[in-house]
């Protein structure tokens, strides 16, 4: 997995609230079995017309968002399914951040297997960083994940919170399979135990 | 003196392989179901770091969301990518070992409804799938949800996840419910009182009167609409229901296995005085038969009342409230009531089991579906399908003028080629609302299968209630 360890982009305001995994990847693209190349689907049914042409009032295809890295997004972001296709969109199209006053507990798991750092920040926090989004390409926003903070582009800082384990899996683009495996003498001493415990499972 | 425990502290910590000062714990999976839209990748994984399956026994693997429910389907699938999902999956299941019921086994159909059919899914066990409804399997008292593709991929390498323990909540249906009321209408009316992000964080466990009333088909309805609240999982302590329901199912324990597990099972409860962060409580008789209105599980009111007004809603809701109607195509102030539709979909891990084709049927009984609607039944597996049809509930639904299909997913998210063309409205026993959920463009009302029976007849939304 690629490392996140500093990010320095555009942010795409997408105020909405409860954005399910359904409008970030529609499921005529879970048809795939790859995890590449989905970037060009992310938000497909808001973002084109049924004839495949750009929706222009939409967020991502004004030219000022279309390089977006982080995208700020109303609560509840990412409900709904457990696609992991839906981070795999968000990656693929180039956005590595996504703020937001909550997210659905699957998706914000699945962000960090992607390299993207889902970011919750306070309700006023959100409200300053999606006003700042508004105003597109000038305004740059800096998220540093090794201090867990984020500068506006007009350098108010906020910190922002992030569990340690994750956190360290991200800045280190670790593999948490190749971690786990590290832990095989205690799955199999759970297995024995198991065994003699709950033989029916 | 031991400290009271929750039923999720219980089965959390029986199932606790290694943890970490910061609370990060490996735990231990008992069961992990997996269909083929979220899985080819993860066994692609293995393959390239050349790891297996460690537990290919507590591996179960079935084709749902692609498979058509066409009586052809046995020529194949058309969509060419459909069909390569289900073939990889074909070859996966064999390369690696795990158990299968492909597309021509009877026991085919919904891979939550055929875990505990099969008796895969046991109280006090642990059961993740790829897949946001495996929450459906906490009507066991089981551990269950869903996990995506990386995790799908962590729990095929080493029977484990990594996982921080979430919050404690308890939902408290109180009393009984009144006539025409079902699961759906409980489950319905929790997401309305919470919201879809109030059970972010949370287990529940789900208690009171009106949820030990349920069958397990019910409390199985109940808890596989726990993630549309947003909670982690949903849970419902085991009973003599749930135990004569796992009795003698293929893969339950038999013997003195089945003995011991009962002993076990028998202290999966919440002990008096257990701590719990957050409590909702709701009278089993306030609780009316249900619709959706909007394109969130939240956006739900009893069937008797008008479509709401965006201004009446705070914060972002508003707009999403404002988008909602417009793309539902309703008015502030139109009657539930009024509403007419044109299709009509009963199936899907929410409502495709058996006790659901049977209160469907019961309204259907010597009734005909209104001209030009469409409507259709999708049983939830190839065994619900077989029993329906030696009960007469199937001739019921062809006579009353339903397509009567073959096991899958199929209208639930219109992988297949059951999807709602533009425009069109589909009142339907589903779990999601979701924009362009059921087919791009479609419009979608969540109902309970009886809502939806009647609602085939009238060609509306429909209060049960008034179906003679």
């Amino acid at each position: 997995m690629e490392k996140f360890e500093k990010l320095s982009g555009v942010a795409a305001p997408m105020p909405l609230v409860n954005i399910d995994t359904d409008m970030i990847i529609p499921k005529v693209f879970l048809k795939t079995i790859k995890r590449s190349g989905l970037g060009v689907n992310l938000f497909d049914e808001m973002r084109y017309d049924r004839e495949g042409n750009e929706k222009p009032d939409f967020v991502l295809n004004k030219p000022q968002y279309r390089n977006a890295k982080i995208l700020v997004a109303g609560d509840n972001f990412g409900c709904g399914s457990s696609r992991e296709h839906a981070p795999w969109a968000i990656a693929d199209f180039g956005i590595k951040c996504v703020i937001s006053t909550s997210f659905a507990d699957i998706f914000y798991n699945n962000c960090f297997k992607n390299g993207i750092l889902p970011l919750v920040l306070p309700e006023d926090a959100v409200d300053t960083l999606m006003k700042d989004a508004e105003k597109g390409a000038n305004s740059i926003i800096e998220v540093d994940l090794e201090n867990q903070t984020i500068v506006s582009s007009d350098g108010e800082i906020f910190r922002f919170e992030v569990d340690p384990f994750k956190k360290h899996c991200l800045l280190n683009g670790l593999d948490d399979i190749g971690l786990t495996m590290e832990k095989e003498d205690h799955i199999a001493a759970y297995e024995s135990k198991a065994s003699l415990q709950f033989p029916w499972t | 003196m031991s400290i009271a425990k929750t039923l999720y502290d219980k089965i959390w910590d029986a199932h606790i392989v290694h943890s970490d000062p910061d609370g990060t714990c490996l735990l231990y999976i008992d069961r992990h179901l997996v269909h083929e839209v979220t899985s080819p990748q993860a066994f692609e994984g293995l393959r390239l770091s050349g790891r297996k399956v460690r537990a290919p026994e507590k591996t179960i693997a079935v084709p749902d969301h692609n498979v058509p429910t066409t009586e052809n389907r046995d020529d194949g699938i058309d969509n060419e990518e459909s069909r390569i999902q289900v073939e990889a999956l074909d070859k996966n299941a064999k390369d690696f070992g795990v158990n299968y019921y492909p597309v021509s086994d009877i026991r085919q159909g919904i891979v939550h409804i055929v875990g505990p059919e099969q008796g895969w899914t046991l109280p006090g066990m642990t059961v993740v799938c790829g897949d946001s409804h495996t929450a459906t399997h906490g009507a066991f008292g089981a551990l269950a949800h869903g996990i995506g593709t990386s995790e799908v991929e962590h729990v095929l390498a080493t029977q484990t996840l990594i996982q921080k323990k979430s919050k404690n909540m308890k939902v408290e249906i109180t009393g009984k419910l009144r006539p025409g009321v079902t699961a759906k209408d409980i489950t319905l009316a929790v997401i309305g009182e919470t919201g879809t992000a109030g059970g972010t964080g949370y287990v529940i466990e789900y208690c009171g009167q009106a949820i030990r009333e349920l069958s397990m088909e019910g409390r199985m309805t109940v808890c596989n609409m726990a993630i549309e609240g947003g909670a982690r999982a949903g849970l419902i302590a085991p009973d003599e229901k749930t135990y004569e329901y796992c009795k003698g199912r293929p893969h339950s324990p038999k013997g003195t296995s089945w003995e011991m597990a009962l002993a076990y099972w028998k202290t999966l409860f919440s002990d008096e005085g257990a701590s719990f962060d957050k409590v909702v409580t709701i009278k089993g008789e306030d609780i009316a038969p249900l619709v959706t209105w909007g394109t969130s599980p939240e956006d739900v009111l009893p069937i008797t009342a008008e479509v709401p007004d965006p201004e009446s809603f705070s914060g972002g809701k508003v707009e999403a409230v404002r988008r909602s109607l417009e793309y539902m195509g309703l008015q502030a102030g139109q009657k539930l009531s009024e509403i007419e539709i044109d299709t009509v979909f009963i199936g899907s891990c929410t409502n495709g089991r058996i006790e659901d084709l049977r209160a469907a049927s019961e309204i259907l009984k010597g009734k005909k579906i209104k001209k030009g609607m469409r409507a259709m039944v999708v049983p939830g597996s190839g065994l619900v399908r077989m029993q329906a049809e030696e009960e007469g509930i199937a001739e019921i639904f062809r006579e009353a003028g339903f397509e009567w299909r073959l096991a899958g997913c199929s209208m639930c998210l219109a992988m297949n080629p059951d999807q709602l063309e533009e425009g069109e409205r589909c009142a339907s026993t589903s779990n999601r609302n979701f924009e362009g959920r059921q087919g791009y463009r479609g419009r979608t009302h969540l109902v309970s299968p009886a809502m939806a029976a009647a609602a085939a007849i009238t060609g509306k939304l429909t209060d049960v209630r008034e179906i003679q």
